[in-house]
């Protein structure tokens, strides 16, 4: 009797704690969508706010929070990958190596807003950047790169030591392996860890706070050592902070379901580039 | 017999990983334009004897050589020789196929780029290497294809073909057909037989017929040392030791 029962136990919790989990998921989804849907039009994509931010759209957000992605991209991705080169293909594995590997991962666990502090006193006031795109693009490579550098090394480990050795056997020097056969090869690991990645870099508020993003601005973003909008500052300020606050709720929810598209979109290039490769 | 050629030879050689002693003493002569095959139970050292030739043990932490490793005399642990340029005079097929990621084509011509071989010998270049590798028959319409498609024996013969193509002048086997279909093997004997009109052949083998099959000389190692060394059929049919008696009759090993 007992022998017939565990496993319906054992298979009723795991199920449970699925469901669960779903449940919640799907409510949080339900109550942006539809209390979203109403705001979303072509109008509210493609225009600047308007009467402060009682109406209008959310261009200049969009805008700035596909440029600062653009610009975390380019300083995360090539230190990045980088490293993780230095670190899997070429470093012994003795202690330093390991040390250095640790600090990463512990990296990987500071709270976001840490970075925001020390992006504020290093790129902002050391370097003198100002509170601009750049140095908040800056503080957002650096929270992304343990995450890089973890997958990428993660993707290079999962390419055999015989891969490398085809390479060598035929006269390729290490460099030339790593360049030719072997990055190729991790090619999908490495981009959908970089993708990843960034749809979380596109939702984080804290590291931009100090660093750059405004509430509001006048003039249409783009300039790189100017103050922009983001999607995720926007939609902390129109939920919180906002005098009317109750006449902007749907466009607070608008907000968050453009950026929840937005992160949606990258997770679905990181999906392609894996489905694609796995045909291969 | 005695004017033959010795191409690649060992001469008292000493190989450790880390602390553990792994060649002893191993003196070994490979005669030019003949199969030499390398057997011995597992962990004997052959593989570790085989790679020492091409220098793959290069980027292993902790492994000291000492002795002489030599390719028509010239010292292979020379450091003022180029490694890539002798791994390009001593080409390797590894034990399980290990085709590059990309297309049958490219397979060929990554050893020809990264060598210096001018684009226009390409073409020519994939085409004689496949024939002499007997897979061009089978590949020809598909070169475009990834190489990851073929069949596992088509990847060795397509390995093959990829070190034939730099036109080696020692072909190192580790094992070649051990991942492989008993019709694959034989392909792949018949194979290395032909080449050997052309190359210099050391193989290791764990399959005493395969060894009998291919080999005309035969050397066997156990935990690190050579045993006895012969002509193959000497060495199956009228061992001298013990020890080679007891392996090549399968009492262990």
């Amino acid at each position: 009797m007992k022998k017939k029962l565990a496993p319906f136990i054992e298979w009723g919790t795991l199920l449970f704690c699925t469901g669960t989990v779903c449940f919640f998921l799907v409510v949080i989804l339900w109550d942006i969508v539809s209390k979203g849907a109403s705001s979303l039009s072509w109008g509210f994509v493609s225009t600047p706010p308007a009467n402060g931010m009682t109406q209008g759209g959310i261009l200049p957000a969009i805008t700035g929070t596909v440029l600062l992605t653009l610009i975390t991209a380019l300083v995360a991705t090539p230190f990045g990958i980088s490293c993780a080169i230095y670190l899997n293909e070429y470093a012994s594995d003795n202690w330093s190596a390991r040390l250095v590997r640790a600090a990463i991962r512990n990296l990987a666990g500071v709270p976001s807003v840490i970075y925001g502090l020390f992006g504020l006193s290093l790129f902002v006031q050391a370097m003198h950047m100002g509170t601009s795109m750049v140095a908040a693009g800056c503080t957002l490579g650096l929270l992304s790169l343990p995450y890089i550098i973890t997958t990428t090394e993660e993707a290079l480990r999962r390419i055999p030591a015989s891969t490398r050795e085809a390479a060598l056997a035929i006269g390729a020097t290490q460099f030339e392996s790593i360049r030719d056969v072997v990055l190729p090869a991790a090619l999908p690991g490495i981009l959908t860890g970089i993708v990843l990645t960034l749809s979380r870099a596109a939702g984080e508020t804290a590291p931009i706070l100090f660093t750059g993003v405004a509430f509001y601005i006048n003039s249409p973003s783009g300039g790189l050592n100017q103050e922009f909008m983001a999607l995720p500052y926007h939609l902390y300020m129109l939920s919180t902070q906002h005098q009317a606050i109750e006449q902007v709720r749907p466009l607070a929810y608008g907000t968050a379901l453009v950026l929840l598209i937005v992160v949606f979109l990258l997770n679905l290039a990181a999906f392609y580039i894996r489905y694609k490769h796995s045909k291969k | 017999m005695n004017s033959e050629h010795i191409k690649l030879a060992a001469r008292n050689v000493d190989l450790w990983f880390g602390a553990k002693h792994v060649l002893k003493q191993v003196n070994a002569a490979f005669p030019q334009n003949e199969v030499t095959a390398l057997i011995g139970p597992s962990g004997c050292g052959k593989s570790t004897l085989l790679r020492s030739f091409n220098r793959m043990h290069d980027l292993v932490p902790d492994v000291r050589i000492e002795g002489k490793l030599l390719l028509e005399e010239q010292d292979l642990y020379d450091k003022k020789a180029s490694v890539t340029q002798l791994r390009k005079r001593i080409g390797m097929v590894f034990q399980k196929p290990n085709p590059f990621p990309k297309s049958i084509y490219e397979n060929i011509t990554y050893g020809l780029k990264i060598n210096g071989v001018p684009a226009g010998q390409h073409k020519e270049i994939v085409e004689r290497s496949l024939k002499e590798s007997f897979i061009w028959d089978e590949v020809k319409d598909d070169l475009d294809k990834p190489a990851m498609r073929l069949s596992g024996g088509q990847q060795q013969r397509l390995c093959i073909a990829r070190t034939v193509a730099l036109r080696p002048e020692v072909i190192l086997m580790d094992e070649p057909c051990s991942a492989l279909d008993p019709l694959s093997t034989l392909k792949i004997e018949e194979l290395i037989i032909k080449l050997k009109e052309e190359y210099t052949i050391v193989i290791v083998t764990h399959n005493m017929q395969q060894a009998q099959r291919v080999a005309d000389k035969t050397y066997f190692l156990y935990l690190g040392e050579v045993i006895e060394n012969g002509p193959t059929a000497s060495i199956f049919n009228d061992p001298k030791q013990q020890l080679t008696k007891n392996y090549v009759t399968g009492h262990f090993g």
